[in-house]
């Protein structure tokens, strides 16, 4: 081979080996933009305060968001409740029963479910919890959210239930297990790393969602009075707040945002810890 | 001759020396654990085991040979069901232990009474302990677990390597003693036959050399059948030997037997190493 034609091909695996570099980087240092301006507008608004206080009426500075820290927690509750169940059965349902077109048609619902933007998922929530009581709720809020964690709960735990190797349901099976009694006690105990994790991620992932919630769990300007009640949320306090012409309330927003960003990440670490935890039972 | 390789045999003669070869079988007089009559199995349209005839005698090891797809791990398979789990299949034919048709039983209670361990140790991801407890939990054993544990280890020769460390994943165990942790699992629930799916073919020599060494200690209290691709390990561990071709039962007969005088020249064939 000539010199220069080696030199040629030096020069571009160099050039296209940059380049993959440089996009990195570039994606790298926006999340770090993002997390670093959060950090730096949340972090010197957040105060013991603003996590013990409700808010203060209108045009007094000060008061915190308690009541939204903790109606995020009791709406994700909600949602893993209703959700997480459902999602889970049938991501078991896809991946050790069914024939091939029924499976399918689940699959491809799943995956539609997901793509269905989270106001519409509000919208079926109000009209199926919110209109028949005529007030909004926590419970129309846990709905919605609840719908969203599906999807994501189906496809995660499937993948992960079909990851766990034949030969060994084919192990308890030649032991005299049913089929159900080999998915409950070999086959789920085997991917549940996989599939808290997926569930963690799922909630993580619907814990930031306001939309949905700005008409079915409305908001709260003090602890909600019930689940029967509307509830308080860090996204819909966010929003508010941002919006609202006061300096005092643009660095609440922050501080909520710091918050919920925080929780995702607690429950993102916790996901990871799941997984890399030795497999044993 | 030229060209390929061909068997030469008149058709006549070949049934001649099966049939004198069965009468002489038959007259050895073994008690049978599991006989098998007239056995075809699909897979969808496609036939693996052909009108397959054989008894697997009482307390002896049966090995089948043969090349691989003849059809021997699915033959071995149906003699406890296992092929009902994969989708399309069906089977035709009798199997009969002690006397009753496998088909007509409760397919749990088959597999009680029908163990078997697989090609690459299929340990659980639950601890040594649990994994040889876990055929007596799904049968809904009540009695002392500790004992019957400590005694399967036992007799899979496994306990004085893991004593101390029941708890133990047993994932953390070598291969060797990963495979005789399955043989101790299926042992637990005191299986009448094993069934061994090419127990040694994911094992170096001297864990073969182990498990082959356990085959012949349980032969006391267990009926075995085992399928090898290993035909020294078949002439060294079994008292008989099965030869399939095809799908097809060719062969059948006293291991000794089957290696040093085989009586088809297909069999011939196959154990000098002519194929396969």
């Amino acid at each position: 081979m000539s010199g220069a034609r080696l030199i040629w091909r030096k020069g571009l695996n160099y050039v296209m080996l940059s380049l993959t570099g440089v996009a990195a980087f570039g994606v790298v240092s926006v999340l770090f933009l993002i997390l670093g301006y959060l950090i730096w507008n949340g972090g010197t608004s957040l105060s013991w305060n603003f996590l013990t206080q409700l808010p203060k009426p209108v045009g007094e500075t000060g008061g915190g968001m308690a009541n939204a820290i903790v109606g995020s927690l009791k709406l994700l509750f909600l949602a893993a409740v209703m959700g997480l169940p459902v999602g889970l059965l049938t991501g078991v349902y896809l991946a050790e029963f069914g024939g091939s077109t029924f499976p399918f048609i689940i699959r491809y619902t799943a995956d539609l479910l997901y793509g269905v933007p989270s106001i519409v998922i509000g919208i079926f929530a109000y009209s199926l919890a919110v209109l028949p009581v005529k007030h909004f709720s926590a419970l129309a809020g846990g709905v919605a959210l609840g719908i969203m964690v599906i999807p994501i709960t189906v496809r995660s735990t499937e993948e992960f239930l079909r990851a766990v190797p034949g030969s060994l349901r084919e192990g308890a099976m030649a032991l005299g297990a049913s089929k159900w009694k080999t998915i409950a006690t070999v086959v789920l105990p085997a991917a549940s790393g996989g599939i808290l994790t997926g569930m963690l991620l799922a909630l993580a992932r619907v814990a930031g969602e306001t939309a949905p919630l700005l008409f079915t769990a409305f908001s709260n300007r003090f602890w909600s009075q019930g689940w029967g009640q509307p509830i308080a949320s860090l996204p819909v306090m966010i929003y508010t707040y941002a919006i609202a012409p006061y300096d005092d309330w643009h660095r609440q927003a922050w501080a909520a945002g710091l918050v919920l960003l925080g929780l995702v990440l607690l429950s993102n670490l916790g996901a990871r810890l799941i997984l890399a935890r030795p497999k044993v039972g | 001759m030229s060209g390929a390789p061909q068997f030469v045999f008149s058709e006549k003669g070949l049934r001649d020396t099966v049939s004198t070869e069965k009468t002489k079988a038959q007259a050895t007089h073994h008690p049978v654990r599991l006989k098998i009559s007239n056995l075809n199995f699909f897979y969808g349209a496609k036939q693996a085991v052909f009108d397959l005839s054989l008894d697997i005698p009482i307390n002896k090891i049966t090995a089948l040979i043969g090349p691989s797809g003849c059809g021997k791990s699915t033959f071995l398979r149906t003699l406890n069901r296992m092929n009902e789990t994969i989708r399309h299949t069906r089977v035709e034919g009798k199997v009969l232990l002690d006397g009753h048709d496998i088909h007509g039983m409760d397919v749990v209670g088959l597999r009680r009474k029908v163990g078997m361990v697989f090609q690459r140790p299929n340990p659980f991801p639950k601890s040594i302990y649990e994994n040889v407890a876990y055929g007596l939990r799904i049968n809904g054993f009540k009695g002392r677990l500790d004992d019957l544990v400590e005694h399967s280890l036992r007799r899979a020769a496994l306990w004085e390597e893991v004593k101390d460390h029941l708890k133990k994943s047993a994932f953390a165990l070598s291969g060797g003693q990963q495979q005789r942790l399955c043989i101790a699992r299926a042992l637990a629930v005191d299986p009448e036959v094993l069934l061994l799916d090419e127990p040694c073919s994911a094992l170096d020599p001297v864990t073969t050399a182990k498990i082959e060494e356990l085959m012949f200690q349980l032969k006391d209290s267990c009926t075995m059948a085992i399928v090898t691709h290993n035909m020294q390990q078949a002439a060294r561990a079994s008292d008989f030997t099965a030869f399939m071709l095809d799908g097809k039962l060719i062969e059948h007969s006293e291991t000794p037997r089957l290696f040093t005088t085989p009586s088809d020249p297909r069999t011939e064939a196959y154990i000098t190493g002519r194929f396969g």
